[in-house]
């Protein structure tokens, strides 16, 4: 099989109305590795979760960009979101599921669990007071190119 | 987000017309909590039939409006899930919450 490589760079600013924006631009960047719909609805909401997160904690609210990397190696999709934003000060602890920082906001405080049970993996840097990478990776599962049709399986 | 209130039954029934993520739940919860207010229903349905994408933001939105709901003594519920909106809600394990309705 072909090794096949691709790669993408989106910059925005943190605003609500590009989670939209950046997550339908990573799900039509990963249609060339011929998802299916549920992938396709996995990777688009840990997309969103991660540019919300830059955008409500990261920037709180303010202004700021935040840089969105995608790459296909083989079948598989690697992205990552970046912010130069407060950082997290306790990864671990805000990684737990339901955990806030901001309950005033109904957070639900499910952003990393999301990602982490919709990609295969997940990692996060941070440092405070210079920003956060989330780096999230995940396989499509392709179906056989040559699936053995009926016809075959009788006759063998 | 289109409204209708059926007061022989006291149900408010919002049908959701966009994608679900912070930004859009802005305008949601601020209407929906308008029309609660206005209302005071004994039922509230969410409509998903129209919505293709939810994210952790719903989430947060639907616990806000059941807790309020609950509080002015009725109930919240959801219909027409799509499946992946179906899979973020169970992972958020708020359907013993917020039941999916089959019909209202």
């Amino acid at each position: 099989m072909n090794k096949f490589e691709n790669e993408m760079k989106l910059e925005i600013v943190s605003k609500s109305n590009n989670e939209a924006f950046a997550r339908i631009t990573v799900a039509a960047f990963a249609a060339q590795l011929d998802p299916t719909i549920e992938e396709i609805a996995d990777i688009k909401t840990a997309v969103s979760e991660a540019v919300t997160n830059s955008i409500i904690h990261g920037y709180e609210n303010g202004e700021g960009k935040i840089t969105i990397k995608a790459k296909i190696s083989e079948n598989t999709i690697y992205i990552e979101i970046s912010d130069l934003g407060k950082g997290i000060e306790d990864v671990e602890t805000a990684k737990q599921p339901l955990y806030t920082s901001k309950p005033d906001l109904e957070r639900s405080g499910m952003g990393f669990t999301i990602m982490e049970s919709f990609m295969d993996e997940v990692k996060v840097e941070s440092i405070v007071g210079l920003g956060t990478k989330v780096s999230m990776k995940k396989k499509i599962k392709k179906e056989s190119l040559n699936p053995i049709n009926e016809g075959d399986s009788i006759n063998s | 987000m289109n409204v209708r209130y059926i007061e022989k039954d006291k149900l408010l029934y919002f049908d959701l017309t966009e994608e679900i993520d912070h930004h859009t739940t802005e305008e949601i919860r601020r209407r929906a909590d308008y029309e609660i207010e206005r209302y005071m229903p004994k039922r509230v349905i969410f409509n998903f039939n129209s919505v293709s994408f939810m994210d952790s933001a719903g989430i947060g939105m639907l616990l806000g409006r059941y807790k309020m709901v609950k509080m002015i003594g009725g109930e919240l519920g959801i219909i027409n899930v799509k499946k992946n909106i179906r899979k973020v809600l169970e992972m958020c394990g708020i359907l013993k919450l917020i039941p999916i309705y089959e019909t209202v």
